[in-house]
């Protein structure tokens, strides 16, 4: 049974949102140059949090000769004078973490719960690691004197917008880079917020420049030919649309994608872990994660015991305002990711799969879908095969660990995977033959600044974070 | 017995399917100027080739000497192209060496899927044993050296002393990155101290199957240093020789054939790069693409191509292949895994142990 709860919502007064923001270029905030806004809006409710400029093609022309304008000196500091940028970065970012929870929270509808005790804590983190590379970089393991790229162009996405800002911008400002950041559309707040800690930071105006808009924006800013570098995270079939569009010039890519993580349970696992393990692989920020665990790989025997206690479990997990300190499942991003989960669960239905959801209310306004189990999976199913990038967990079931590898393997993608097994061989054998960038034995959707991340096959290439990650900034 | 003579003997004992005995060619190997002479009577003596007869070692009447069908290497077998086409190759003067297979799209598909069949065992092969195989075929081109040497002498118009280095130079680029296989995840992993009680261990790990086209200019060293680094850590390769000068690289395919190499993990097809370009470039089951012997537009279309499964692509660039090869080549075509495990705890909180 679940228990009940008195609301405890966390005060969304410790930010201040303006009504207009513009687009942080050269050190300053500035309207677009045609002028034009959207507006950004809490999918929790749909209210309107902000009005933002939408960067047009002439804003990106002027984002990108104010990175490179800056570039020059910003490259030619000592790596110790940088690092200690980014640490007063990481340290301003502590300070105001629970102002940029909520905000985060506000904007992309995400409990408050993830952004305060994994969001936040990783952004940090994150910077400060970087941080300390920056006057290390000879150690590297990229030779004596490895050198920066240039501009970078960094294409973010809503699901984790501040963490991957810090993904993103981080290693590039400490390896020597500038960089001209578009945030997704829908969640354009925390980038213009981290501007604003920039400012405290005394970072020099041009190092990093932020566009809020939409895809336009986003694709000028890969063709632009004064951008010697481009990373991008997001869907896989926009990240092949950049890679044809930097085919035959110089610039350096790394894209990190979708993915269709198979969650691998074998029938010696701990189940309560296990079930926990499953619910963080797909429930945890509402399942819109690159690397979520969307395929459960049961071995069969245990599949009956497993799913009582899944469902079971399920049962307690409490949806709703995504700023009440309890709820452990918030909003969808957005209307038009809802209509895309919703398309793709209303496919796994027609095409015979048995769809399963707790018993729950969801609230009246705002963008909602109730955790989505589908059993009586086969590989062939839309539900098997698609990134829903939502709630939803497709159940499969397996009898061999060479059956379990040959269906978690079974994709164009290669993001993640997840195993459970008491049997430590198991584990390691399982580990060496999943083609997945990260593998989480007996845990899963763990994240760390120091632990490369990454896909394999139509995931992406590249990594992000550790030793490796410096690589995708360097003239390697 | 003349230089020559010895030199047709040696090449005569070792090929397609044949052991090779490197012994063979040993009698001719002293290194320096003798090997040298004998890699310039190799040459006149394809010279005379063409003119369809040659003074045997025995004397008085003419021999004719023996040509090679030079075939396809697909598979760990000698195949024809399935299109039953062939072109001409000529030497740098235009004299008429063979005529080498014109390979199809279908014989890429061909070499695709055995590739990827070859992708499982040789990756799973112990890196050390992948050493020893890559070790293997430096001894096994080492006995060779004249035939090579005379061949890239005639593919690329060189000098016997500038081809005889071209060809040293390959030998020691196999046994460069013989050495490299089992410790390449000691430079690429890594132990990641995470903050939190979790092992984190990223390792590399071979992309899978990868096209390369090999440089068109560097018949044999160039082609080496292209195809050995990437099945030294695992991957297996169809690789499109140098267009004008496909020669030395299907002979290659029979020294690896020797070399305990596994068949599958190289395959050899000769032909045009604007026709087995984009058939590779655009095949779903490979996995990344070295454009090395891609120029101009094709190499813009074949990287336009290769982004709708999103392999990965090497760009072509100038290189020196006689320069030291560095390590990018081998780690270009790596992944990195990282995998995450519970420390757990031992005894109770603040237990010493």
């Amino acid at each position: 049974m679940a228990f009940d709860y008195a609301p405890a919502p966390e005060s969304r007064s410790v930010v201040d949102i303006a009504p207009s923001y513009g687009l942080f270029i050269d050190g300053e905030f500035r309207e677009a140059a045609d002028g034009k806004v959207f507006k950004t809006v809490s999918p929790a409710n749909e209210e309107v949090l902000s009005e933002v400029a939408d960067a047009g093609e002439a804003d990106v022309d002027a984002a990108v000769r104010a990175a490179r304008r800056a570039f020059a000196s910003w490259s030619a500091l000592p790596g110790a004078e940088r690092g200690k940028y980014l640490f007063r970065i990481a340290r301003i970012l502590q300070e105001r973490s629970r102002e940029l929870a909520v905000l985060e929270t506000l904007d992309n509808g995400k409990p408050i719960r993830e952004t305060r005790d994994a969001d936040l804590p990783l952004v940090a983190a994150h910077f400060f690691y970087h941080a300390g590379w920056a006057d290390k970089l000879s150690h590297a393991g990229y030779g004596p004197a490895p050198q920066p790229l240039g501009v970078a162009g960094q294409i973010i996405p809503w699901n984790f917008p501040l963490l991957m800002l810090a993904w993103k911008i981080a290693p590039a400002l400490a390896t020597g880079n500038t960089v001209v950041l578009k945030p997704a559309e829908t969640t354009p707040l925390s980038a213009l917020f981290f501007a604003d800690v920039c400012r405290q930071a005394g970072l020099p105006r041009g190092v990093v420049n932020i566009l809020t808009g939409h895809g336009a924006a986003g694709a000028a800013l890969v063709a632009h030919p004064d951008v010697n570098k481009v990373a991008f995270t997001g869907s896989t079939a926009v990240g092949k649309q950049i890679a044809r569009t930097v085919a035959g010039t110089d610039k350096k890519l790394t894209l990190e994608l979708g993915g269709k993580g198979a969650n691998i349970v074998f029938d010696d696992a701990p189940i309560d872990q296990a079930v926990e393990g499953i619910v963080n692989g797909i429930f945890f920020n509402q399942g819109q994660v690159c690397c979520a665990g969307s395929r459960l790989l049961v071995q069969e025997s245990i599949q009956d015991e497993l799913l009582d206690s899944l469902k079971r479990r399920l049962g307690t997990l409490r949806i709703g305002d995504p700023l009440d300190k309890n709820t452990d499942i918030g909003a969808i991003n957005s209307a038009e990711q809802l209509a895309r989960i919703t398309a793709l669960a209303e496919t796994g239905e027609a095409e015979g799969a048995t769809r399963w959801s707790p018993e729950c209310e969801l609230p009246g306004s705002g963008y909602w879908f109730a955790p989505t189990l589908f059993t009586g999976v086969s590989q062939a199913h839309t539900v098997a095969r698609d990134e829903i990038f939502g709630p939803v967990l497709s159940v499969l079931t397996f009898r061999t660990p060479d059956e379990a590898v040959a269906k978690a393997n079974n994709t164009p993608y290669g993001l993640s995977a997840g195993i459970w097994t008491e049997k430590g061989s198991r584990i390691l054998a399982m580990a060496n033959r999943l083609r997945a960038g990260v593998v989480w034995a007996n845990t899963f959707n763990k994240f760390d600044p120091t632990s490369p991340f990454g896909g394999y096959k139509e995931s992406g290439f590249g990594r992000e974070g550790g030793r490796h990650g410096l690589e995708a900034y360097l003239d390697v | 017995m003349s230089e020559s003579a010895a030199k047709k003997k040696s090449a005569g004992t070792s090929g397609p399917g044949g052991t090779g005995k490197p012994g063979k060619s040993g009698k001719t190997g002293r290194p320096g100027k003798t090997a040298v002479k004998s890699a310039d009577s190799a040459g006149r003596s394809g010279a005379a080739a063409v003119a369809g007869a040659e003074q045997g070692a025995s004397g008085g009447a003419p021999r004719l000497s023996v040509l090679k069908t030079y075939k396809l290497f697909v598979g760990g077998k000698f195949p024809r192209s399935e299109s039953g086409r062939v072109y001409e190759v000529t030497d740098s003067k235009g004299g008429w060496l063979a005529n080498a297979p014109l390979s199809s799209r279908k014989d890429a598909r061909d070499a695709v899927s055995a590739a990827r069949k070859a992708f499982g065992g040789w990756s799973g092969a112990t890196a050390y044993n992948r050493g020893q195989v890559l070790y293997r075929v430096a001894e096994m081109l080492e006995g060779r050296r004249e035939q090579f040497a005379a061949e890239v002498a005639d593919a690329e118009g060189r000098t016997p002393a500038a081809a005889a280095a071209q060809v040293d130079a390959a030998i020691d680029r196999w046994v460069w990155y013989a050495g490299w296989s089992d410790k390449v995840a000691q430079i690429a992993g890594s132990a990641n101290p995470v903050a939190g009680p979790y092992f984190n261990l990223s390792t590399p790990e071979p992309t899978g199957v990868v096209a390369v086209l090999a440089p068109q200019e560097s018949s044999l060293l160039g082609l080496v240093s292209v195809v050995a680094p990437a099945i030294a850590t695992g991957n297996t390769v169809v690789v499109v020789t140098s267009e004008r000068s496909p020669l030395p690289a299907l002979s290659l395919a029979e020294v690896l054939a020797t070399s305990d190499v596994p068949g599958g993990v190289v395959n050899v097809l000769s032909g045009r790069a604007a026709e087995l370009g984009p058939p590779l470039a655009s095949h779903q089951d490979v996995n990344a693409i070295d454009l090395a012997g891609a120029q101009g537009e094709l190499a813009v279309e074949l990287e336009i191509a290769a982004a709708d499964n999103l392999k990965r692509v090497r760009r072509p660039a100038p290189v020196d292949w006689t320069a030291d090869p560095g390590t990018d080549r081998m780690l270009g075509f790596l992944e990195t895994k990282t995998v995450w495990h519970p420390t757990g705890a031992l005894g109770a909180a603040g237990s010493a142990y």
